[in-house]
Order: C-alpha cells, then structure tokens, then sequence
C-alpha cells in the first residue's frame, strides 16, 4: 500500500474502525506471535530449535491444504465436509495404483485427479440437483467416499508406497549451514507454493474476484453476468484438488492408504479457517489469515505436546479458540453495524 | 440519435406464464432513443416481470423483442447487456464485500487474457471507475470504499454507474428511488436526467408520481399483466395515472388520492 492510499484510509475511518480493521487483518498474527513468544519463554531448550519448528511445519502440512480448500468454499458461504473422505480415498487408490506398478509420475497425478472428480460430485449436487445447502451434499459424500473407501480397500489399509511418490510429503532439503541434522521439509514448500498460488488467483485473477463477489452476494453476481452454477462447481472442484494434494501428503508421511485416515480432519481444517478470521457468512477472509489459522492449531499440538499435557486439553482448548475467534468476528460486525 | 420513427426497442406481446399463472399477456412496449418511459401498475400488475424478461432473467413464453431494428434472443443477463440493454435492480444488486470499483465492472473487469484465464488490472479498474463517476457527476470518497459502507443514495448511484459503465443503449431502473432519503431522491432523478441527455433509453418503473412526472417524457400503464392506457406526459395528469394504477379509466377529478 502506497503512502497517499494509507493517507485516504485514514480520512474514511474513525479510530474506531481502523482499531477493529486492525484487529480483524492481524488480531491471528499477534495470536501466532504471542503463543512462539510463550512457548519459547517455557520451553527454551526444545520450541525455538530449527529441528521443532520444523517439525511444526511438518505436522501442518496436511490440515494447511484441507484448509486452502475449505477457505476457497468458505469464501462462497458454503461448506464442504467430504474432504477427509476425499483425502482418505485419494490416499487409497494412489497407494493401490502405486502398488500394482503405476508409474510415479502418474500416481501423483491420480491423488488431485481424484480430488478433482469428488469435488465436481459435490458442486453438480449443489448446483444440478439443486439440494438447499452444500452441508447436506457434502454430509452425504463424507458418508459415501468413506464408504468407497472401504469398498475399494475391502476395509485394509494398503502400505508400501514408492519413495518416489512419498517425496513431496516428506522429502528434506537439507540445511547443513543450520546443523548436522537440520533440513527443511519439501511438504512446507508443496504449502508455501500452494498458498501463494491461491492468494494470487483469489486477489488478481477475475474467477477469484467472481468467487469473492459470489460470497459477498449471488445475487448481484448473477445479474453482473457472472455464471454463478460454473463458479460453485470449480470452487467445489479446487476444494477437492487440495484434498488429493493433502492425500499425496497423507501418503508421504505414512507411506500407506489407510480406509480410516482422516475421519474430523474436515472439522480441524473448518476451525483453521474460522480462527484464521474468514467469516461463515461468505466473502471475507484472507489466505494469509488462514495460514495463520493452521499455524495457530499447528502450535498449540506442538506445545502442549511439548509440555506433556494431554491431548484431551488439546481438543478442550481449540474448542475455546474457535468460539473465541468467532466471538471476535460477532465483535466486529457489531461495531461495524453501530458506526 | 436514432430517427425518432424507428424505435430503439420494441417488445411485441410479451407472455410470461409461470404454471398456471399468467403474469404478462400479450404485453406491447415501445421506446425510441433518448427517451424516459415510465412502467407504472400495482403490485403484481407485472411491471417487474417484464423488465426481467427484457433484461434476461426471465424468458417469455411467448412474444418476441426486437432492439435496434433486429430480433434478439435474451437467455441470460450477459445477453442483454452484450447488446446494451442494462438494468439496475430495485434491491441494487451489489456486493456490499467488494470495493465501487470492482461493483462498478464485476463480470467485466478490465484485464490482460493470459492463458485462457483473465488477470485483472486493479489500477485500470480504479482509473477507468474514477473517470466514469465523474463524467455523471457522482460523488464517493474514494473508488476504494466498500459499497456496504455508502449511504442508500451512494449505493444506488453506483448501481447505475455500473449499469452505464458500458455505453449501454437502455437502462432499466426498477423503483430507484424507493429507499432513499429525500435529498437524495433529487440526485438520482438528475442522473436520469442525465442519461437522456447522452442519448441512452431509459424505462423508469416507479410508484412515486412525482419522479414520473419530473423525468419521464412517456407513461404507460400495466394492469392485471395486460397493457392498460398510456400517453405522452404532457397528455395526462398525476390523478388520471393514478387512475389506471387502479384500473379506471378517464380518472381527472381529484378523486383518486380520496380514495386511497
């Protein structure tokens, strides 16, 4: 931002209003900050180490691309449970096409081609079939991938997947500069590349800025010529993409398809998106607040694993943050409304 | 200017049933260049209905539309508007998330095509939104404002600077000043005003018979999905017009507002 646009922004707000405008563009970073500070205050020999936050890294990569995905349908105010059914089956059949001699450039393609064709399920549902809501289209494919997971699968996981194909989700690059054993995971650059390419279409590319304007009002996107039906069904379809790049993921770290991977990941990637700022109600929302969102649940795992608490308060706690940012969110649009 | 003989739009019995319901029968419209027409009927006469299939979003079930001599075809909004037919909806139509500009050429953002996928140019966007909200007169703070943060009457001027953004022929203006404030009420008619002066049609759909009378040239009435009465506006009075809303003809008397 320029100096003469920082300038203009301030004549059009009260201080009010550039206070909460604040809050609401980097409240979950100060949030991020203030845990690191906290984490490195209480466990100064293991948190700050290049070795654990690496780790940290490590651990996001998968709820960090269901994330992206949901983000996408939140932005449109919808919601797209399947995605650990989607991950799970994209998981499968990539390790049982591996297994049975696919050659890995290919494999690696079948873990988003399947992504894609699930998420294409999920917009024709919402957009041919005209069902009320997507949480009734996508309750029901989180039951039925699930199902076909199994099908496929007989109900067994199927391990042995090639190195080739594990690289992206757990590659390492290493970093001898930075210690003998210090590296930097390739999945965090499969992220960082990923949500940059999102933030570039949702901000400069007019399908990103059609899908923003479909969340803040369908209605003046249909009259504007916009195809709103073709804009749902790609939205659904990129939801389904990150799921099969979270399953390339999901089968580097473990190196197997399991039938029961990822049951409520759909769940933690909603409230990374949700404690990242972006508004249930469609339209509002940033890719960066989001990052932030999975980093703030990515942190509070690795401290309190840390600290040896159990994960019983991990789940009580990032209860407490989801309603707590949303709370703020409440917050916001109060103020908003009463100036 | 087109010759005042040949018409810029003709709508020639527009039906519009939906089941068994028959919002337009046999509905004629006629409108020439630079012209302010004003649709006036009660609720449910079917004044919407038929700005609907005129600008896309409805198709008739029968009857056809002829625009500048030639018959078109008006599946969908971008049909209308390809040919310079552009409405602005009573309920405004915009996204209260994205700033004027973007409001201003949502669907039509200015850009370079790079692989089949369109890039927006911001700075255009902003420049070419500052350059058109000046030549009609409009005033916001900045091109930058959200539009949920304008008043009723800024919103609604931005709505018509989207619907004009595009040299558009005819615009279509469904109730424009029904939720204003009173001084702002004068600003928009002035815009009409304006529009005429450029040329550009205008049909003017209104229940307020004062901003019929100040902007419009021609008034025609519907009644119960039909065509019902209409005249210049010099060849009538507030109370007749008032009169074939209800359904009465040859209504001179000041009778009408005593019985509403």
């Amino acid at each position: 931002m320029t100096v003469s646009e920082d300038m203009r922004q301030d004549e059009l707000e009260t201080p009010a209003a550039r206070r909460m405008r604040l809050v609401e563009k980097y409240g979950v970073f100060a949030v991020v900050i203030l845990m690191m500070a906290i984490l490195s205050f209480l466990e100064p020999d293991i948190f700050p180490t290049t070795q654990n936050l690496t780790n940290v890294l490590r651990q996001i990569a998968m709820n960090a691309l269901l994330a992206l995905g949901l983000y996408i349908v939140i932005m449109t105010a919808g919601i797209d449970l399947s995605v650990g059914s989607i991950m799970a089956l994209a998981t499968m059949l990539l390790a049982m096409v591996d297994t049975g001699g696919l050659p890995w450039p290919l494999v690696l393609l079948v873990g988003p081609l399947v992504g894609i064709a699930c998420g294409a399920v999920n917009g024709l549902g919402l957009t041919v079939l005209r069902l009320p809501h997507p949480f009734i289209m996508t309750l029901g494919t989180l039951y039925s991938i699930r199902g076909i997971t199994n099908l496929v699968s007989g109900g067994r996981p199927v391990s042995g997947v090639s190195p080739e194909v594990r690289f992206l989700g757990s590659g390492e690059i290493p970093l001898p500069f930075l210690g003998e054993y210090a590296s930097f995971p390739v999945s965090a650059i499969v992220i960082l590349v990923c949500y940059g390419g999102v933030a570039y279409f949702i901000n400069k590319v007019s399908l990103g800025r059609h899908i923003v304007a479909v969340g803040g009002n369908p209605q003046a996107a249909r009259v504007s010529g916009i195809n709103v039906d073709r804009v749902l069904l790609i939205v659904y379809c990129l939801s389904g993409f990150f799921a099969g790049m979270a399953a390339l993921m999901m089968a580097g770290r473990t190196g197997a398809g399991f039938p029961n991977a990822g049951i409520g990941a759909e769940l933690d990637a909603i409230a990374a998106v949700i404690i990242g700022g972006a508004s249930f109600f469609g339209g509002r929302g940033s890719v960066l607040g989001v990052f932030a969102g999975v980093l703030v649940m990515g942190l509070l795992r690795n401290g309190l694993n840390l600290m040896d608490v159990s994960a019983f308060w991990q789940q009580t706690m990032i209860g407490m943050i989801v309603v707590g940012a949303v709370y703020v969110d409440v917050l916001r649009r109060r103020a908003g409304a009463a100036s | 200017m087109t010759d005042m003989q040949s018409p810029l739009l003709e709508m020639r019995g527009i039906t519009k049933k939906f089941g068994a319901i028959t919002a337009l029968d046999h509905v004629d419209l006629r409108l020439v260049s630079g012209e302010v027409l004003g649709v006036v009927g009660d609720n449910g006469a079917g004044k919407s209905t038929l700005m609907k299939v005129l600008s896309g979003l409805y198709s008739a079930s029968s009857g056809e539309v002829i625009f500048d001599g030639r018959p078109v075809q008006l599946n969908s909004p971008r049909d209308a508007q390809d040919i310079g037919i552009e409405m602005v909806y009573q309920d405004l139509a915009l996204a209260g998330n994205l700033p004027v500009h973007e409001n201003i050429y949502l669907g039509r953002e200015p850009g370079r095509q790079r692989l089949g996928i369109k890039i927006v140019d911001r700075k255009l966007s902003r420049r070419l939104a500052k350059e058109h909200l000046d030549r009609l007169h409009i005033e916001v703070k900045s091109v930058d404002q959200k539009v949920e943060e304008l008043s009723g009457g800024q919103a609604q001027a931005v709505a018509i600077a989207r619907a004009t953004a595009f040299d558009a022929r005819l615009v279509i203006m469904d109730e424009p000043t029904a939720a204003l404030a009173i001084k702002e009420v004068g600003k928009v008619l002035d815009l009409i005003k304006r529009l005429r002066d450029h040329g550009t049609g205008v049909i003017l759909i209104s229940h307020r018979m004062d901003d019929v009378f100040f902007v419009c040239d021609r008034v025609m009435a519907l009644f119960h999905g039909r065509n019902f009465e209409e005249s210049e506006i010099a060849g009538t009075s507030r109370n007749e017009v008032i009169g074939w809303i209800m359904g009465t003809k040859g209504h001179t008397t000041g009778l009408a507002h005593d019985r509403l």
